[in-house]
C-alpha cells in the first residue's frame, strides 16, 4: 500500500458531499421505515468498521474481538433504557429480574440511572476495556496472529460471561430496548427511529472526520510505521506499546458508539453480538471496502450488510457460500479491497490488459508526474 | 483419594479431547506457521465421516463387521480430512505463505463454505466428491516415471480427473440409493452410536469410567506416539523438521519444500479428522461442532509454546484438569469449610461456561509472565 493516494478533483469531492448530504436528508422520507431502519443499522456498523480500519488497515493489528467493545456499548445504552423505564415494575427494577427472583438492583446498574453517565459510559467503558486488554497484550510484544488469537479468546471470555449471568444482565436473552421509553417516547416507535437514523448519519460523518484526523500527521505516520516495520519504529526511539494501546482503545470507543446505535435501532442487545463470526465479519467489511482507506471501511460495511440482507431474503442458504467466497477472493485477488484497487493501479492495469491503454515502461509514480507533458 | 482419582480422570478425559484436537493444529501452526481457522471444520468432516461409515457398515454386506466400524472410521477420517486439507493447501494456502493474517481470513472463508456444504449437500454426494478428489489428486502420482516426464502428462492428468469425477458420481449415487439417510441434505445434527463393546463403564480402583472416554484417551495416546515417531524417526519427519528450522537452507540441500508443505499440512488436517472421530463419540454431530473447539485448540498451542509437541501435551492436560477443578467446584469438596467469600467465588465459577471464562483469564495472565508459552522457541531474531 503506498502512502500517496491519487488526489481527487475538488469539484468531484464537492459534488460527492452534496450528493451524500442530499441522500441523508432525503432518506427518511424516501425509504419505508423498515428499509430506513436497516440502513441506519448498517451505517452504525460502519463506525465499528472505521475502528477496525484504524487498527488493522493503518496499524496492522488484526483484532478478532471488536465484538466485545461493540456489545459493551450496546449493553451500556440498553441498561440505561431499561432502568429509566422500569418504574411500573416491582421494586422499580427492570422486569426480567423478577424471573430470577432478584429483588435488589446489582450494584453496577446503579450509575446507569444517570443519562450523563450513560452518555460517557457508552464510549469510555469500551475504550478503557480495550486499552487494558491492549496494554496487557502489547506490553509483552505479543503481535501478529498471537494478538488475533488472544483477542478471540477474550471475546469468548466475555461471551461466556454475559451468556451465563442471568441474574446480572439477563444472560442469553439479552436486554430489549424497543419497548423502553426515552424522553417520553417509545424507542421502537417510528418517529424515534427516524431521529436515531439522523443521529447515526451525523455520527458516521463525525467518526470519519475523527479517524481522518487521527491518521493524519505524525501520529498516523507512526501507526503506518508500526504496521510496516515495528522493530524499526522501536529502534528509532518510539515506544510502539503506547501508540498501539491508544489506537486500540480509540477503536474500542468507536465500537462502543457503534454498538449503542445498533442496539437502539435493532431493539435488543444480546451476547450474540459477541459471537466469533460477527467479529470476523467486521474485518471482512473493511477488507472488501479497502483497508487503509477510511471511506472504504464505511462503504464496505454498508454495502456488504445490505447485500447480506438482500441475498438472505432471496436465497437463505447461499449467503454463507458467498461470504466464504468473498473472504477467499478478497484475500487472494484483491488484497487492497475495492477502493484501494480503484485508488491504486487497478483500473490502469485492467485497461492495459484489455488493450485500451498504452503500457507504461517506467515506474507508475514517475509516469503520473509526466502525464500532462508527453502522454495522452 | 477417590475424589482425586475422579478429578484426575475427568481432567485427563477433557484434556485428551483437547490434545487430539490441538495436535494437528500444533503441527500446522507450530511447524508451518499457518493459522488454519478451518481446522475445526476439518474436525467436523472427520465426525461426519464417522457417521457415514457407521451407516454404511449397517448395510447387509458389512453387517458382520459392524462392531469394528469405529476403527475403520479413524483411518477413513484421517484420509478424508487429509485430502480436503491437501486441496486447501494446493489451492489457497500456498499463495499466502508469509502472510499469516491473510491466511487466517481465507481459512475462515473456507470454514464457512465447509459448514454450509454439509448443510446443503447430501452426505452421499459429499462422500462421492471426496472420493473423486482422492483419486484425482493421487492417481497421477502413481503413474510410472516415464509417463510423468513425458510432455503429454497433462493429458494423463486430465483423463485421471475425468475418471475420478465419474467414480465419484457413481459412488455418490450408489451410496445415496442404498442408504436413504444419506440421500437428503439436512442441517440437523446427527448422532453416532458407539458399538456395543464401547458402551458401559469400566471399574478401575473402585471408580467407574465410561468406555468411550477411555477410547478417546487411547486414540489420543496412539496419535501422539505415532506423530512423535513420524517426526523423529522417519526420513520425511526429518525433512519436515529441517524445513521448519531453515527453509532456504533445506531448499538448497535438495529437499522439496513444496512436498514437505503438502505432507505437513495433509498430516495436520488428517489429525483433525481423527479428532473428529473422538468428538463424534462425545455428543451429536452438527455443522458447528468444530467451532466449539477451535479457540481452545489455539490456546493450547499458544500456551504450550509454538512448535513443541511436549508443550502441547502438557498444556492440554493442564487445561483439562483445571477445567474440571474449577468447573465442578472440586476445591469446595476438598476443603468444605473455607471462608464464605472464597467459597462464593468458587461457586460463581463452578459452571462449564464460567470455568471457561476463568481458564482463559488464567491463560492470558500466564502469558503475561511467559509470553511465548511453556517451551518457547529460541532464536536471535528481532521478532523473536
Amino acid at each position: 500500500m503506498s502512502l500517496s493516494k491519487i488526489k481527487f478533483d475538488k469539484k468531484i469531492v464537492l459534488s460527492f458531499w452534496i450528493i451524500l448530504i442530499a441522500l441523508i436528508v432525503a432518506a427518511p422520507t424516501l425509504l419505508p421505515v423498515f428499509r430506513l431502519n436497516l440502513l441506519g443499522r448498517y451505517l452504525s456498523l460502519s463506525i465499528v468498521a472505521l475502528g477496525v480500519d484504524l487498527i488493522w488497515g493503518y496499524t496492522g493489528l488484526l483484532s478478532l474481538g471488536q465484538g466485545i467493545f461493540f456489545a459493551l456499548g450496546g449493553y451500556c445504552a440498553a441498561m440505561y433504557l431499561q432502568i429509566t423505564s422500569s418504574s411500573e415494575f416491582p421494586n422499580n427494577i427492570p422486569e426480567f429480574f423478577a424471573l430470577y427472583g432478584v429483588e435488589k438492583l446489582p450494584f453496577f446498574w446503579e450509575p446507569f440511572r444517570s443519562p450523563v453517565f450513560t452518555f460517557f459510559a457508552i464510549w469510555i467503558i469500551p475504550a478503557l476495556v480495550a486499552g487494558l486488554i491492549g496494554f496487557l497484550v502489547f506490553r509483552n510484544r505479543i503481535k501478529g496472529v498471537y494478538f488475533s488469537i488472544l483477542t478471540q479468546a477474550s471475546l469468548l471470555v466475555f461471551f461466556n460471561f454475559f451468556n451465563g449471568q442471568q441474574k446480572l444482565i439477563n444472560g442469553t436473552n439479552g436486554l430489549k430496548t424497543d419497548v423502553t421509553q426515552l424522553f417520553g417516547q417509545m424507542v421502537g416507535s417510528e418517529s424515534m427511529q427516524r431521529i436515531f437514523f439522523w443521529i447515526t448519519a451525523i455520527l458516521v460523518i463525525a467518526a470519519w472526520f475523527f479517524a481522518k484526523w487521527v491518521v493524519k500527521g505524525r501520529f498516523g505516520n507512526i501507526l503506518i510505521g508500526i504496521r510496516d516495520d515495528e522493530p524499526r519504529v522501536r529502534f528509532t526511539g518510539y515506544n510502539p506499546v503506547i501508540f498501539k494501546t491508544i489506537i486500540f482503545s480509540i477503536a474500542g470507543g468507536l465500537a462502543g458508539i457503534s454498538g449503542a446505535l445498533y442496539t437502539v435501532q435493532s431493539g435488543i442487545v444480546s451476547p450474540q453480538f459477541m459471537t466469533v463470526p460477527f467479529s470476523i465479519e467486521m474485518v471482512i467489511w473493511v477488507a472488501v471496502g479497502g483497508r487503509g482507506t477510511l471511506l472504504g471501511a464505511i462503504l464496505g460495511a454498508v454495502f456488504i450488510n445490505y447485500a447480506k440482507s438482500l441475498v438472505s431474503e432471496a436465497l437463505p442458504a447461499s449467503w454463507m457460500f458467498i461470504q466464504g467466497g468473498l473472504f477467499i477472493l478478497v484475500v487472494t485477488a484483491l488484497p487492497e479491497g475495492v477502493l484501494g484497487w480503484i485508488q491504486g493501479d487497478g483500473p490502469r492495469n485492467l485497461l492495459q490488459r484489455l488493450g485500451l491503454k498504452r503500457k507504461i515502461e517506467t515506474y507508475p509514480s514517475l509516469e503520473v508526474k509526466n502525464k500532462e507533458g508527453n502522454n495522452e | 483419594m477417590e475424589l482425586l482419582l475422579d478429578s484426575l480422570f475427568n481432567g485427563v478425559a477433557i484434556g485428551s479431547v483437547l490434545l487430539v484436537a490441538a495436535l494437528g493444529l500444533a503441527i500446522v501452526f507450530g511447524l508451518m506457521g499457518v493459522i488454519n481457522l478451518a481446522h475445526g471444520e476439518l474436525m467436523m468432516l472427520g465426525a461426519y465421516t464417522t457417521y457415514v461409515t457407521q451407516l454404511i457398515f449397517k448395510l447387509p454386506i458389512l453387517k458382520p463387521f459392524y462392531n469394528s466400524y469405529i476403527i475403520v472410521s479413524i483411518f477413513l477420517a484421517f484420509i478424508v480430512s487429509g485430502v480436503v486439507g491437501i486441496l486447501l493447501e494446493k489451492t489457497i494456502i500456498r499463495k499466502l505463505y508469509g502472510s499469516p493474517l491473510e491466511t487466517l481470513l481465507a481459512t475462515w472463508g473456507v470454514s464457512l463454505i465447509l459448514q454450509q456444504f454439509v448443510r446443503s449437500v447430501p452426505l452421499a454426494y459429499g462422500t462421492g466428491l471426496v472420493i473423486s478428489l482422492l483419486i484425482g489428486l493421487f492417481l497421477p502420482t502413481t503413474f510410472p516415471s516415464k509417463i510423468k516426464e513425458s510432455i503429454n502428462f497433462k493429458y494423463f492428468k486430465f483423463s485421471s480427473w475425468i475418471f475420478a469425477a465419474l467414480t465419484g458420481v457413481l459412488t455418490g449415487s450408489l451410496i445415496s440409493s442404498s442408504v436413504s439417510k444419506l440421500s437428503r441434505a439436512s442441517a440437523r445434527n446427527v448422532d453416532v452410536t458407539a458399538p456395543s463393546w464401547m458402551r458401559g463403564q469400566v471399574e478401575i480402583i473402585g471408580t467407574a469410567f465410561p468406555k468411550t472416554r477411555l477410547m478417546i484417551i487411547v486414540i489420543t495416546i496412539i496419535s501422539v506416539i505415532a506423530i512423535t515417531l513420524f517426526l523423529n524417526q522417519s526420513a520425511w519427519g526429518m525433512r519436515i523438521r529441517a524445513v521448519t528450522q531453515n527453509r532456504q537452507m533445506s531448499d538448497c540441500l535438495g529437499i522439496s519444500t513444496e512436498k514437505v508443505d503438502i505432507i505437513t499440512f495433509g498430516i495436520g488436517s488428517g489429525l483433525a479428522g481423527v479428532a473428529g472421530v473422538a468428538v463424534s463419540l462425545l455428543g451429536s454431530v452438527g455443522p458447528n461442532v468444530g467451532g466449539n473447539y477451535i479457540v481452545g485448540c489455539f490456546m493450547v498451542v499458544v500456551l504450550g509454546g509454538v512448535g513443541n509437541l511436549l508443550g502441547t501435551v502438557l498444556a492440554s492436560f493442564g487445561i483439562g484438569i483445571m477445567t474440571d477443578l474449577i468447573g465442578a467446584g472440586r476445591l469446595l469438596s476438598i476443603w468444605p469449610d473455607m471462608p464464605l467469600p472464597l467459597s462464593n467465588t468458587i461457586n460463581f465459577f463452578a459452571t462449564t461456561s464460567m470455568a471457561r471464562v476463568m481458564i482463559f483469564a488464567l491463560i492470558v495472565m500466564f502469558l503475561q509472565f511467559k509470553p511465548t508459552g511453556l517451551f518457547p522457541q529460541k532464536g536471535r531474531m528481532v521478532e523473536n
